[in-house]
């Protein structure tokens, strides 16, 4: 098992340092499609955060009997799995948010994020050590998400969470919202913000050109 | 990763094992809940006909739902080609499945199929809504249509005129957020309050016009900035089932006075 401070990276490291969304630029699609309100994207979090977490762990455990030729199968056939499991969850105990979140729930099994993981990671590394890498990188997209989601809620609707922050103008308040913050390109921008704030901080992420 | 799993057998054992207890784990989670699922279905569905009918207003608990559809609501399943109240057992009757049986249902040509449901039900469920006294209030009606990328389905309550409209609630459509996925905001839904579904020669006279062109204060609808087609889509969807394969039929004999009769 690995050291103290080699768990700090792996599991802090995706946060800021090698953030799956800011750096990698995977699973973009859902954080364009879930993020104009913070509680639907609050909710895709965590089914993310479950899904590879969990997919991370059992490949883990797994992955010195996958033949190398089905392994990507074999990972899809678990990952698939899962999200069907949070997809059934939610329609059973979040009936609302499920409606809202709809198909992205079932598109998490094409997140990205998810395959390259357990690709990347899970597939050479302890069951212990994949769990974390999962947990963190879960981390570090969810933060993208709820920064994205924040923005795009306060900016586009005027509230946070569904609670009304600046009051409307049509409903009698000062604010006028800005409807391209709930459209997806504006998503884009944001997270291109994000990316351009993060590499002034850490300039080493900037790529060669 | 040694090369011993890479055998034709070893990788059929792994591969069969592995979809056996996938199977089995997802096949579980989904028997298990599925009664959760389907009394959260149920629970919403009659939420969103108390709130069309304006019967319901704001947030209520499932039970305070549950009370007030099984006090002021009673469910009935109509023909829809003669517009004949049935005797059909509405917790017998699966109406969305319905679409798909070719008993229950008819196949549409594409000059019928205005509103793109490619197929018409012979039966539907249509909702009788009484107020405390028990008089009847209104009658809730299911209708549903394509919009830009997905089917929208709504309840729309009538008064007991068959005409006016008391309120409608879409409570299931896939449009784009923020633009067509405007038909739920309650603000733009609200324009249907009041507008009379026919005009005096009982023809379809309710239409959404261009956003900000709404001149006819009984029957226009201002359309939706950057959503025409989902727009479009609710126009044929009301041009669909207040006519002849809709519920038109029924209608007309509620204009007749069935209702007062029974």
């Amino acid at each position: 098992m690995a050291n103290a401070k080699e768990i700090k990276t792996v599991l802090f490291g995706p946060v800021f340092a090698n953030n799956p969304i800011a750096l990698q630029v995977l699973g973009v699609c859902s954080a364009l499609a879930v993020t104009t309100q913070m509680a639907t994207a609050l909710v895709m979090c965590f089914a993310l955060t479950f899904v590879l977490t969990f997919s991370n762990l059992f490949i883990s455990i797994i992955r010195n009997h996958i033949p190398s030729s089905v392994r990507i199968i074999v990972q899809m056939t678990i990952i698939a799995s899962l999200v069907i499991i949070v997809d059934q969850i939610l329609k059973a105990f979040a009936y609302e948010v499920s409606k809202e979140l709809s198909v992205f729930v079932g598109l998490i099994i094409t997140n990205c994020i998810v395959m390259g993981r357990a690709e990347a990671y899970a597939m050479k590394s302890t069951p212990g050590m994949s769990f974390l890498d999962g947990l963190g990188n879960a981390m570090g997209y969810s933060l993208v998400l709820l920064v994205v989601a924040f923005i795009r809620e306060l900016g586009g609707a005027g509230s946070v969470f569904g609670v009304e922050i600046l009051p409307l103008v049509s409903e009698g308040g000062w604010y006028q919202p800005m409807g391209m913050l709930l459209l997806a390109p504006s998503a884009f921008m944001i997270i291109a913000f994000f990316i351009w704030v993060l590499r002034t901080f850490r300039p080493e992420q900037v790529e060669q050109a | 990763m040694s090369s011993k799993n890479d055998t034709i057998s070893k990788t059929l054992i792994v591969v069969i094992s592995l979809c056996l207890v996938c199977a089995f784990v997802v096949s579980t989670a989904a028997v298990q809940l599925r009664p959760l699922q389907q009394a959260n279905m149920l629970l919403d569905a009659q939420t969103n006909i108390l709130r069309s009918a304006r019967v319901l207003d704001g947030a209520a608990s499932a039970a305070q739902v549950r009370e007030l559809f099984d006090k002021r609501v009673e469910e009935r399943i109509i023909n829809l080609s003669t517009g004949e109240f049935t005797d059909k057992d509405p917790m017998q009757f699966d109406y969305r499945a319905s679409w798909r049986d070719p008993e229950l249902s008819t196949q549409l040509s594409k000059q019928q199929d205005v509103a793109s449901i490619r197929r018409a039900p012979h039966y539907a469920p249509v909702y009788l809504v009484r107020d405390e006294a028990g008089e009847l209030k209104s009658i809730v009606l299911p209708i549903h249509g394509y919009g830009l990328w997905s089917t929208m389905h709504a309840f729309i309550a009538l008064e007991t005129d068959g005409n006016t409209i008391i309120g409608m609630n879409y409570y299931e459509q896939g449009e784009t957020p923020g633009l067509g996925g405007e038909i739920e905001n309650p603000r733009w839904i609200g324009q249907f309050e009041g507008k009379k579904l026919f005009d005096d020669q009982g023809n379809l006279a309710l239409s959404v016009v261009r956003p900000g062109n709404a001149s006819d204060p009984n029957h226009e609808i201002d359309g939706l900035s950057g959503a025409t087609l989902t727009a479009n889509g609710v126009q044929n969807t009301f041009t669909f089932w207040m006519g002849d394969k809709g519920f038109g039929p029924f209608l007309s004999k509620v204009h007749q006075g069935a209702l007062n009769n029974g």
